[in-house]
């Protein structure tokens, strides 16, 4: 009997494995279906406006690069600070925040930016939308400096003062590049997680059917352009709505892998 | 130099705080009017951009909405309930449309958050209640079934799953899953119901992984002298990894809940984005997020704070959730 | 007519190409303390973890030889032929093991000792009280607790928790009870406690004891292994491996000059 519901037991834990992966692999062969049939490499030399998405593509990009261009040291310092110089309750709570505003509606940051930033300069921008991006981005970059800067030896840094180092140069020298392999994998991760973003940028950036360098006007994006194109009533529309995710889908599988590549090649 | 450093450092931590608060400020003082005019009515009142006689009380008469469409007509907001739009709507619910503040005296607009609310936590409820089950039995394959290279390969499959951006999760949803979902149960293609079950979709490989992750904090040393006294691996995963990883798992799985409850694009494209109470499960309506997606750029002035004081009150909603979440459940299990 | 008897036993870990255990020859002798000595790492706990397959909850390890098992009945089988899940369960119920570190289940202390019996299929309520009361009277832990049975078993000190594992092990009446460096965890009070309860058990079960600690395996044990580097060196009555042993190495090792 006893052997009898383990076996219906561990039956039932592999079905809904084999439930939840069969799900999953659905979503990503439709989206290979999908995607190649309407992929071609003319899309890589054409804008929105003529049926391409090259805009979109170079303006995710540029988007997504200038929120790590703020967010990455902005979120390594704070980490640092944390862990190396934070005594008592102060980092705590720094720690606790970043927590949380990691997990915070990326939505209400797309509100958030649109009231400090899109309403006082008049209209949506790609700052503004690189700003939100970079907010969702910072606590993401906090947790992993935190997390990997933990890990480094206390001696090591010691090793360094007995020296006669200062504290700042055994931080970055020594300590920054002993856990400079799981940043820089924490910070693909959240590259890859901030690319993907749709809601942050609806009414932040929104997005343009021209090529675009220009970062005060309305900035293409292809998320946000995806979701327009998906709700096109035309085939040709949503034919280009399921290229663009394949692209996108790709580019943050690639980014996600190779994160995850520099960790097992480095142990 | 080793000054600046440290004052770098510091100030960039407390930029955190500044953005957390600022975030709690910006969204209060924008949804200010929003809640001086409804105050806490908001919550449960469910209609929305409707007209109203001045000084009458709301529910003697309704005038019908004066202005008619003009930029406000969304293709966004539209598009992805077209099809059913004429059946759909109920005839007082007609003027969904979002209007700027009327200019008529005689009457005023008022918006009530009580849709999106009940829209935000019935999806939830919807998708927690699908993604469970099938969340804990990959956890339990991942970390006790499986063979270690099909565990690795399997939990690495999964944990990219999770990174897929979600939009695609809601494109998938709506041209692939909903139809099958509608020819089994019936009701409308863009429902509580298909958007519940993909945002279930979703938050499944998250779920998994880090109950998997909670699941493995077991010791091995635990399993085993279970396992030396003649258990089988359902008592071993019933009687000792569940109690013992318990915390950590609850918090998980609340942490998943923070995550749905946030979630935009995934229930965009399905829950038919109309501000109408659902009356069945298969019925068309709108959460936050949807509500803040579809609206914002067309709204202004009232309309606009309300939308807002629906801001707040997810931000409150999802901090309180993970708050729970990492500082009862998951500092315990640690 | 040894409980245990370990015949050409030779073990090797997956991915590994060399045996842990080579051509172990050894008997657990039936009412009888056998401690299994010598340095890290060499193969005693592997040993120890052969006698109840506790191994097989990881795939891929490699099995040669015999390991016969004698039960009350005197019927004899060899546990490495074991296959089926049932059997493993019964060899386990037959045969109990003690971890280095205490392990108390995430509940009751009452339930601690009650688990193996209700897995076993003891449902009677009044049979279960009175078999967890003997179980902890039996390993002197029923004055420290009988008066919070129902109290979590994360509350106990470690040598209580460890006398507690002992008392759940014992509850399921097994024949022979593993013991892995039982005590190394553990204050020297507590320690006493430890192995005044093995000696004492053993008018009811056969025991095998792993142990780091020489005196340990001088003061309570009848029997003594001396391993090294997956070999069995010397095998003989306590006495004579601490007083006379006849290997060089058995020798050195005693005498601290390496381990």
């Amino acid at each position: 009997m006893r052997l009898i519901i383990n076996k219906i037991f561990l039956g039932l834990s592999i079905f809904s494995a084999l439930i939840g992966l069969a799900f999953l692999a659905w979503i990503l062969t439709t989206l290979f279906i999908k995607g190649l049939s309407s992929f071609h490499f003319g899309l890589f030399l054409n804008d929105l406006i003529d049926g391409g998405l090259r805009n979109l593509i170079v303006g995710q990009m540029i988007l997504a690069g200038l929120a790590s261009i703020i967010g990455i040291p902005l979120g390594m310092a704070a980490g640092i600070y944390i862990q190396e110089y934070g005594r008592g309750k102060y980092a705590d709570v720094i720690r606790d925040l970043s927590d949380i505003m990691m997990s915070a509606p990326s939505i209400v940051i797309g509100a958030f930016v649109y009231a400090v930033v899109v309403v006082p300069t008049g209209g949506t921008s790609g700052f503004a939308g690189a700003i939100a991006l970079a907010i969702m981005m910072i606590p993401v970059v906090i947790n992993t400096t935190d997390n990997m800067l933990s890990l480094v030896p206390r001696e090591l840094r010691e090793a360094g003062i007995a020296l006669g180092a200062s504290k700042y140069k055994v931080i970055i020298d020594i300590v920054i590049k002993a856990a400079k392999v799981g940043i820089m994998t924490g910070i693909l991760l959240a590259f890859a997680r901030i690319i993907g973003e749709t809601a942050p940028l609806l009414f932040t950036s929104e997005t343009s059917n021209y090529f675009s360098l220009d970062l005060t006007e309305s900035f293409p994006s292809l998320t946000v352009s995806i979701y327009d194109l998906a709700n096109e009533p035309e085939e040709s529309s949503r034919d280009l709505a399921w290229a663009a995710s394949f692209i996108l889908t790709v580019l943050v599988l690639i980014i996600n892998l190779s994160g995850r590549f520099i960790t097992r090649n480095k142990k | 130099m080793e000054k600046i450093f440290q004052k770098l450092a510091l100030s960039s931590a407390s930029l955190v705080f500044v953005l957390l608060v600022g975030i709690f400020i910006t969204l209060y003082s924008a949804a200010k009017p929003a809640i001086d005019e409804f105050g806490f009515d908001f919550i449960t009142n469910p209609d929305w951009n409707k007209e109203v006689p001045i000084e009458i009380s709301s529910s003697t008469a309704v005038t019908p909405s004066t202005n008619m469409s003009d930029k406000a007509s969304s293709e966004v907001k539209d598009a992805s309930i077209e099809d059913e739009d004429d059946m759909m709507l109920d005839d007082e619910d007609d003027d969904m449309m979002l209007d700027d503040e009327d200019d008529d005296v005689t009457t005023k607009t008022i918006y009530g958050g009580l849709v999106p609310i009940v829209g935000t936590l019935l999806t939830t409820l919807i998708a927690l209640v699908f993604a469970l089950p099938i969340a804990m039995g990959i956890a339990v394959f991942l970390a006790e079934i499986a063979p270690k290279n099909i565990s690795n390969v399997v939990g690495i499959a999964i944990e990219l799953l999770a990174a897929i951006p979600s939009i695609i999760f809601g494109m998938w949803g709506l041209y692939y899953f909903a139809p099958i979902i509608a020819d089994m149960f019936g009701g409308y293609q863009v429902s509580l119901l298909t958007a519940g079950l993909v945002l279930g979709v979703m938050i499944l490989p998250f779920m998994a992984a880090i109950t998997r992750d909670s699941m493995n904090t077991t010791p091995a040393v635990l399993k085993e002298s279970a396992y030396a006294l003649g258990a089988t691996k359902f008592e071993v995963i019933k009687d000792i990894i569940f109690p013992y990883s318990k915390v950590g798992i609850i918090g998980s799985i609340i942490l998943a809940l923070g995550r749905a409850l946030g979630e935009t694009m995934a229930v965009a494209f399905l829950i038919g984005s109309i501000f109408v109470l659902p009356q069945k499960i298969t019925d068309p309506t709108i959460s936050i997020p949807v509500a803040m997606a579809n609206n914002f750029g067309e709204a202004s002035g009232l309309g606009e704070s309300a939308l807002f004081y629906l801001a707040l009150i997810l931000f409150i909603i999802s901090f309180a959730v993970i708050s729970i979440a990492k500082f009862y459940f998951l500092k315990k299990a640690k | 007519m040894p409980v245990l008897n370990i015949k050409k036993f030779s073990f090797t870990y997956p991915g590994v190409e060399h045996p842990s255990l080579k051509n172990i020859n050894l008997p657990i002798k039936r009412h009888a303390i056998t401690a299994l000595i010598g340095p890290s790492g060499c193969g005693k706990s592997t040993l120890l973890r052969s006698m109840n397959r506790i191994h097989d909850l990881y795939p891929g390890n490699k099995y040669e030889g015999k390991i016969e098992f004698t039960d009350q009945d005197k019927s004899v089988s060899d546990i490495l032929e074991i296959k089926k899940e049932n059997e493993f369960i019964e060899l386990r119920q037959k045969i109990g093991m003690i971890f280095q570190k205490p392990t108390p289940f995430p509940m009751s202390i009452f339930e601690n000792v009650a688990y193996g019996l209700k897995i076993a299929g003891v449902k009677n309520k009044t049979e279960l009280a009175d078999r967890v009361e003997v179980a902890l009277k039996g390993s002197a832990l029923w004055k420290e607790v009988h008066d919070r049975l129902d109290k979590s078993a994360m509350g106990l000190s470690g040598g209580q928790q460890q006398r507690l594992c002992i008392a759940r092990a014992v509850a399921v009446k097994p024949e022979i009870l593993l013991f892995d460096e039982p005590t190394s965890a553990l204050d020297p009070i507590s320690t006493g406690a430890i192995e005044e309860l093995i000696v004492e058990l053993k008018k009811d079960v056969s025991i095998a004891i792993v142990t780091h600690n020489m005196q340990q395996a001088s003061r309570i044990s009848d029997f003594t292994a001396f391993m090294y580097l997956g070999d069995l060196i010397e095998f003989d009555k306590t006495e004579n491996i601490f007083l006379n042993p006849k290997e060089k190495k058995t020798e050195d090792y005693i005498t601290g000059r390496f381990g």
